[in-house]
């Protein structure tokens, strides 16, 4: 169970050959790994909720996270960008690469690379007292954008993204608290969105929102993949399929299998995967 | 919705300033640092001094004898004073303890409604209150009253000042009883004043026993209400009728006399002052560890 | 629990001991309600005397027959150290509380947080003796005496002959004694802020002060503010310390006219002429009223805090028994 999960042989995905330019189409034979993890190991209170975990993540294609509740998906998924050490008596070894350099190798640049990696939580969290507008455009005052312009047609552009504009354009002032439940998780993916990352992690992004907006945040992740790495974690298993590239099974802290979404689905190898997702457990 | 043309065009705005909010960062830190030592500083200073100033003067005759005559080349001792807030802590104690403790009870049992809001509200507001208010409380009440300066209007202004801090642990610690005690209690058929007796009380003992000390803590240190109560006397407690001493009313009347020896004196009595408050507060500390994080609720404030 | 069972009584001597606790419990509220009428009735004489310029005058004078009282300084003296001891005292708080609920390593934050507790527990009197005999030294010869020779001739605030015994001195002891108050409940709040607004501040690439602005604050701020203000609550009331250290003017020169001028606060001016009051002069009613005068602005800023403070850590507590 401990070896690296690789997709060396996978095919080039139709999409990338559709966005890359010929030069890096050459070298697509050899995939690009945009984020790496290698033997993260996680614990709270010294008790492991994912051990030893080895993942490579293909730049511009969605990998989405599944395996059965407590497994270890959020955690793991907290620790490709350090915000798993955060919480008290938690800790963390192993190594995240991004683009290479190691976000465990000192903490400042965890800052600088954190906001390469939006995240969205299993729980909206927007600030209570900041209004729409502010929630969105919260990391833009923090990375420097001065231009009220750009930030006008960013928080727009996000908010459009995440299908919000239209329910919130005649009050962006109001109180980002005062929406509800569905449209906060949808406001906290365009501040996800705001700070332009390269990376986005979301943790169960649709699980507070009906089937319409369930679909436009799936159509969403579709497009914002032809640039982004995008890591999901879900588990709705439907969805999965519908918008992974590649998708990982977890179980009790193990990354039991990690291929082609295609391939876990219809052709799973493992004997436990095969029986979650056929449903028979989780 | 956002192309990627755009996008590329966003990313031109935002500004490589990680160095600069670095040094913001660690300048802020420093400064909060900065905050912590300079906080310490006194307490250290404080420390330092009392025994630096007050060790020399300790003797058996000093916690003993009563003071001498003002001036003269015999200081005497702090006894009286010594004697005075043993005796004030004990009998306000006797008043403030049950009330105290009767009156947590409704809050945590009886008090889940709007009246049992508005008394927990004036309890924090009375914890609150200036102490030579009630210093002046306890003076026309008692003092203009019976017509003299006496330890029971001494008693009576300190056990005001206890009453809600026992009050409000004591609520507290009700509260950190897990339901299922009472549950199961009640399950039994046990009456609800029992079951907050034998089984309620006796597992928030530590709580309980905490609210208490610490309030003792607290009227020990207590000056202000004492200058319109018990008057101050250099001699021992002699009736109900007298005007009484008391240890940190002893250090004031020292501390305002011109002399080098009442201020080394008055040096003395704040170190056995410091010893009692601070015996009880670590005491507290580490007799029994706290349940809550912080113990915010079972803060203790500095006399008036 | 079958001995536990016998000894239960019945039904009405449980109505008695919720009688009973009642009564205990209402004790509290009878007290304040007294202290009220006290306050009144044992002052009504200087009122009937002196009626509104008792509050705006400035003449103190208890000698018999030509007694005059007004409290205007002494009100304006309260405001002022309050104030200063605020201005001094709160943003140092500010600061220990983020170190203690943001910073501080686990082992340094439960022994900080022990030492911020026993600097609260200091009674009032110890921290007046420190001040008279040991830190006004320093405060005389390292701060007011520079800031004297430097701007004394020129800036108000720091003219006049600094003695070391003061609005200054009395001030910064004032903020010493206010800030573990008002740390270590702003710690609790800032505690009681939800890790995941830290989070997606983290998220955004926020620094932890950028966290702490954009995080922290805004969801606790009323709190902060219930904090500081229980603190200013403190600091009106305080008395042994602020008596001994604020130098003790009376009347006209009581006004405070720069921080190196003598003044004189509600409650020293009560601690200090007391003893020589007799009952039921014109004197003690005047000491009394300043009594009153002093009740109500603690009770107006305690109200107002508690309410601040209650609200943020009641949401924060968790569910109620019974
Ligand atoms: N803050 C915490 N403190 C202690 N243990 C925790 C904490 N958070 C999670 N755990 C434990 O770690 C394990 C993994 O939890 P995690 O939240 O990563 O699961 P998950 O796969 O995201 O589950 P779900 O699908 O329900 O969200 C669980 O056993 C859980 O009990
Ligand atoms: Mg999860």
């Amino acid at each position: 169970m401990e070896e690296v999960a690789d997709l060396e042989s996978q095919q080039v995905d139709k999409m990338e050959t559709l966005t890359r330019t010929p030069t890096t189409q050459k070298s697509s034979e050899e995939p690009r790994y945009k984020l790496i993890a290698e033997d993260i190991v996680a614990s709270y209170n010294g008790i492991q909720a994912v051990k030893k975990v080895n993942m490579k993540f293909r730049e511009k294609a969605v990998t989405a996270l599944i395996g059965p509740s407590g497994c270890g998906k959020t955690t793991f998924l907290r620790c490709l960008n350090r915000m798993h050490e955060l919480t008290k008596s938690a800790t963390v070894t192993g190594k995240v690469l991004l683009d290479g350099q190691d976000l465990y190798s000192n903490r400042e640049d965890a800052i600088m690379h954190r906001r390469k990696i939006g995240m969205v939580f299993q729980k909206p969290n927007p600030f209570p007292t900041m209004s729409i507008y502010d929630n969105v455009a919260a990391g833009l005052k923090l990375n420097g954008v001065k231009d009220k312009k750009v930030m006008d047609q960013i928080v727009q552009g996000c908010l459009e993204m995440v299908y919000l504009w239209d329910e919130v354009k005649h009050d962006l002032k109001k109180a980002g608290m005062s929406l509800s439940g569905g449209q906060q998780q949808r406001l906290c993916i365009a501040r996800a969105l705001a700070i332009q990352p390269e990376v986005l992690l979301m943790d169960e992004p649709a699980s507070a929102l009906d089937p319409i907006a369930t679909q436009k945040i799936e159509e969403m992740i579709n497009e914002l993949k032809k640039e982004y790495t995008i890591i999901i974690v879900t588990h709705n298993m439907q969805q999965a399929v519908r918008v992974s590239d590649y998708t990982g099974f977890m179980y009790l802290g193990d990354l039991v299998e990690f291929g082609e979404t295609k391939q876990i689905f219809e052709n799973p190898r493992n004997e436990i995967t095969a029986k979650y997702v056929q449903g028979q457990f989780g | 919705m956002i192309t990627i043309e755009q996008r590329a065009e966003f990313r031109k705005h935002f500004r490589n300033n990680i160095s600069s909010r670095l040094i913001t960062d660690k300048i802020v830190k420093g400064i909060v640092f900065g905050c912590v030592l300079l906080a310490i500083i006194p307490l250290g200073s404080i420390l330092l001094e009392i025994v630096r100033n007050g060790a020399p003067v300790l003797s058996i005759e000093f916690l003993t004898a009563p003071p001498g005559a003002v001036g003269s080349d015999d200081p005497g001792g702090i006894g009286p004073a010594i004697q005075g807030t043993l005796m004030l802590i004990g009998m306000s104690s006797l008043i403030g303890v049950p009330v105290g403790v009767l009156g947590g009870i409704f809050l945590s049992e009886y008090g889940n409604n709007k009246y049992g809001q508005m008394i927990r509200f004036f309890n924090d507001v009375l914890a609150e209150f200036p102490t030579i208010v009630i210093g002046l409380f306890a003076f026309a009440v008692i003092v203009l009253t019976l017509g003299y300066f006496s330890i029971v209007a001494g008693m009576f202004a300190l056990s005001v000042i206890m009453l809600p801090i026992i009050t409000r642990t004591t609520e507290e610690s009700l509260k950190l009883v897990p339901v299922t005690y009472r549950e199961a209690g009640y399950a039994l058929g046990i009456k609800r004043s029992v079951v907050i007796f034998r089984i309620l009380l006796t597992s928030a003992k530590s709580g309980l026993i905490t609210g208490i000390m610490l309030s003792i803590a607290r009227i020990a240190g207590e000056t202000a209400p004492l200058i319109f109560t018990i008057l101050g006397n250099s001699d021992f407690f002699s009736g109900f009728d007298q005007p009484v001493d008391a240890l940190p009313l002893r250090i004031y009347r020292l501390a305002n006399l011109p002399y080098d020896t009442a201020t080394a004196q008055g040096w003395g009595g704040a170190l056995i002052l410091i010893l009692i408050i601070l015996t009880l507060n670590v005491g507290v500390r580490y007799l029994f560890l706290r349940k809550r994080g912080g113990g915010g609720r079972f803060r203790i404030a500095a006399g008036g | 629990m079958e001995t536990v069972k016998l000894r239960g009584g019945s039904p009405l001597y449980d109505k008695i001991f919720k009688i009973g606790a009642a009564i205990a419990a209402t004790y509290v509220l009878a007290i304040i309600v007294l202290i009220v009428v006290q306050l009144v009735t044992n002052s009504y004489q200087i009122w009937a005397q002196e009626g509104i310029s008792f509050l705006i005058g400035s003449d103190w004078n208890a000698v018999e027959g030509s007694e005059s009282y007004g409290a205007a300084p002494y009100i304006i003296g309260t405001f002022v150290t309050a104030g200063l001891a605020m201005l001094i005292g709160v943003p140092l708080s500010m600061g220990i509380a983020m170190f203690l609920s943001e910073l501080a390593p686990k082992f340094l934050r439960s022994i900080l947080s022990f030492i911020v507790e026993l600097l609260a527990a200091i009674p009032s009197i110890i921290y007046g003796l420190w001040g008279l005999f040991v830190f006004r030294t320093y405060l005389l010869n390292w701060v007011e005496t520079p800031l004297n020779n430097a701007f004394g001739g020129s800036f108000w605030l720091f003219s006049g002959t600094p003695f070391g015994l003061d609005i200054f001195t009395a001030s910064v002891v004032l903020a010493i004694m206010i800030i573990p108050t008002i740390a270590s409940i702003s710690r609790e709040i800032m505690i009681a802020v939800p890790n995941s607004q830290r989070e997606a501040a983290y998220m955004l690439g926020a620094t932890k002060w950028e966290v702490f602005k954009m995080a922290v604050v805004p969801y606790s701020k009323s709190g902060l503010v219930g904090a500081s203000i229980l603190g200013l609550g403190r600091a009106v009331g305080e008395t042994m310390a602020i008596t001994m250290l604020i130098g003790n003017a009376t009347g006209q020169s009581a006004f405070p006219s720069s921080l190196f001028s003598p003044g004189q606060t509600l409650s020293s001016i009560i601690a200090n002429e007391f003893p020589e009051a007799s009952s039921g002069s014109l004197h003690m009613a005047a000491l009394i009223g300043c009594g009153l005068i002093l009740f109500i602005i603690a009770i107006v800023i305690n109200i107002v805090a508690q309410l601040l403070v209650s609200r943020v850590l009641k949401t924060h507590q968790g569910a109620v028994l019974v």
